[in-house]
């Protein structure tokens, strides 16, 4: 588990410079030079504000940073995945190349690495798939480490999100692309043929909901990487809470993003994050 | 050096209560937090008598040039805080100021009173935003029930007791007049404004509190007039704050009559903003 380690976050967030924002159907790619950032561990976070007009959007919007999964790290690069669904992510996905953004991380908690022998499931849904890929990069680093992917997308123009991971089996919503229907079912069908198995998680909440009841009744271990509306990443702001099972709060940021299946009641709904 | 309340401190800027956990930031930034602590003095989130969870979630909203939060004052209980937080919090390398809060008189003169026996805590702030149990007024948008409660807990304490005012009042002057009478050492202003946010297509409430606190820019130019009134109404000093984020913010404050400057939601965005803020108004001045 050493190779996985984290690193504390330098204190000050960083000024980093733009590399390119790339298109990947719905989603763009943020590719960002870092080159003194530690080493993420999969499932970390950072909080990122683009350094010039950020505010005076709609409704005098972004004002806070927004949190956003390591992707993927390259050398003396990072990258993040980005949708455009509000005011902040707007703004991000209208960054050019030598445009300035500030970072603070990584933060956080990540994925721990599968127990011996046990297969990794990754399953995305949506932007949620940002996690998974750079998990993906650290489990097939491993030897003899076999790793399924199963990425689920609400259309055509989604799916080709799941070009960030290699050897997807996708689902669309709308059947335009791979199977027509729900993630969990393809879950389900790779539980059937092999239950040992760790799965890791990641997106919307009704998505991670099914994904812990059915992981819970199978009585596989199950790692989610939670969103929350939080203002700081740090645990300062307190806004990030999820129930936590037996009662009391999580807070996303310090006790996540990725939180042991079995620490949680339920998967929140309202977990939703500004955008 | 600024002297406040018999406090010496290094310089005018510290934190709003409940803007940042220095237990959370230390387990994130490790030691680097300490060798250079961002605030001058560390003001505790808000401790209540007994345990809190919080509200549930949402917690927050960004509002125009800012956020609205309804967190709901989760906290380990005064036994929890004095057992388990105070050591960590004794280790930070400028003076500790505790922030309680109680529903009555009595409540908050307790809390007073433990607090007064631990070294560690150089000074208390008393939060008041707090509806009175009875008559579901906040206790510190009362002028009279303001001076009764603060009196209480002056019998309690010998350290230097701050009372953090509320700005959801007619008359914050003569809030500010009535903490003065009752014995308070300073008073700080201001805390956010009462505010709501409705879930988006619908008629209801967005934050699971169902209303909350605005604080950021937004609340700048509001906590300006305050400070500036209430430092024209009182002899002891003000810590003035309300969406500050640089130094020129810090400087209008203390400008207004403020003797020291405390940053909130501006830490969220940037945790070293602090002593960035302190850098430049040396230069300033």
């Amino acid at each position: 588990m050493s190779e996985w380690g984290a690193a504390p976050a330098p204190l000050e967030r960083r000024l980093l410079t733009v590399l390119g924002v790339e298109r990947l159907g719905a989603y763009r790619v943020l590719r960002v030079a870092d080159v003194e950032t530690p080493e993420p561990r999969p499932g970390q976070f950072a909080m990122l504000a683009a350094a010039e007009r950020w505010g005076g959007g709609e409704d005098e919007r972004p004002y806070l940073a927004r949190a956003f999964s390591v992707a993927r790290r390259r050398v003396g690069e990072s990258h993040f995945l980005l949708e455009d669904v509000g005011p902040g992510t707007k703004r991000l996905c209208e960054l050019g190349e030598g445009d300035g953004l500030w970072a603070l991380g990584p933060l956080g908690k990540g994925f721990d690495p599968p127990t011996e022998r046990r297969r990794a499931i990754l399953v995305g849904g949506g932007v949620g798939i940002a996690p998974l890929a750079i998990l993906q990069d650290a489990l097939e680093a491993e030897a003899e480490r076999e790793v399924t992917v199963l990425l689920g997308f609400r259309d055509r123009e989604r799916a080709e999100g799941a070009a960030l991971l290699r050897g997807a089996r996708v689902a669309t919503d709308d059947g335009s692309v791979g199977h027509h229907g729900l993630l969990t079912e393809l879950l389900a069908d790779e539980l059937a043929r092999d239950a040992r198995a760790v799965v890791y998680a990641c997106g919307p909440a009704p998505m991670l909901e099914a994904v812990r009841t059915m992981c819970a009744s199978e009585d596989v271990p199950a790692q989610l990487a939670l969103e929350a509306g939080m203002a700081c990443g740090f645990g300062a702001c307190f806004g990030c809470a999820v129930p936590k099972r037996g009662g009391g709060y999580l807070r996303v940021c310090l006790d996540g993003p990725v939180i042991d299946a079995a620490e949680l009641e339920h998967v929140d709904a309202h977990a939703g994050a500004p955008a | 050096m600024i002297e406040f309340c018999g406090l010496h401190l290094a310089h005018p800027i510290i934190n709003g209560s409940g803007t940042f956990d220095a237990i959370a930031a230390q387990r994130v930034f490790g030691e680097a937090l300490l060798d250079e602590f961002p605030f001058a003095a560390y003001v505790s989130k808000t401790i209540t008598l007994q345990a809190r969870a919080g509200n549930p979630p949402p917690r927050l909203w960004e509002a125009a040039g800012g956020m609205i939060n309804s967190i709901g004052l989760p906290n380990k209980g005064l036994a929890g805080y004095l057992e388990q937080d105070l050591p960590q919090l004794a280790q930070l390398p400028v003076p500790l100021i505790t922030n309680v809060m109680g529903s009555t008189g009595e409540e908050l003169a307790q809390l007073v009173g433990a607090c007064d026996e631990r070294e560690e805590i150089a000074a208390i702030e008393l939060n008041v935003s707090c509806p009175n149990v009875k008559t579901g007024l906040d206790i510190g948008a009362d002028p009279g029930q303001l001076e009764a409660v603060v009196g209480e807990c002056r019998g309690h304490t010998r350290k230097p007791l701050i009372v953090k005012l509320t700005p959801n009042t007619a008359d914050v002057p003569a809030c500010a007049r009535a903490a003065e009478a009752g014995g308070a050492d300073a008073v700080s202003l201001i805390n956010t404004l009462r505010a709501m946010a409705l879930a988006p297509g619908t008629a209801s409430p967005w934050l699971g509190g169902g209303s909350g606190g605005l604080s950021g820019p937004a609340i700048r130019v509001v906590a300006l007039a305050q400070v500036a009134a209430v430092a024209a109404s009182v002899a002891i000093p003000v810590v003035g704050m309300g969406g500050v984020q640089r130094a020129a913010h810090a400087r209008d404050l203390i400008e207004a009559g403020a003797t020291l400057v405390a940053v909130g939601s501006e830490s969220f965005r940037d945790p070293t903003v602090g002593r960035t803020i302190a850098r430049e108004l040396t230069a300033l001045s």
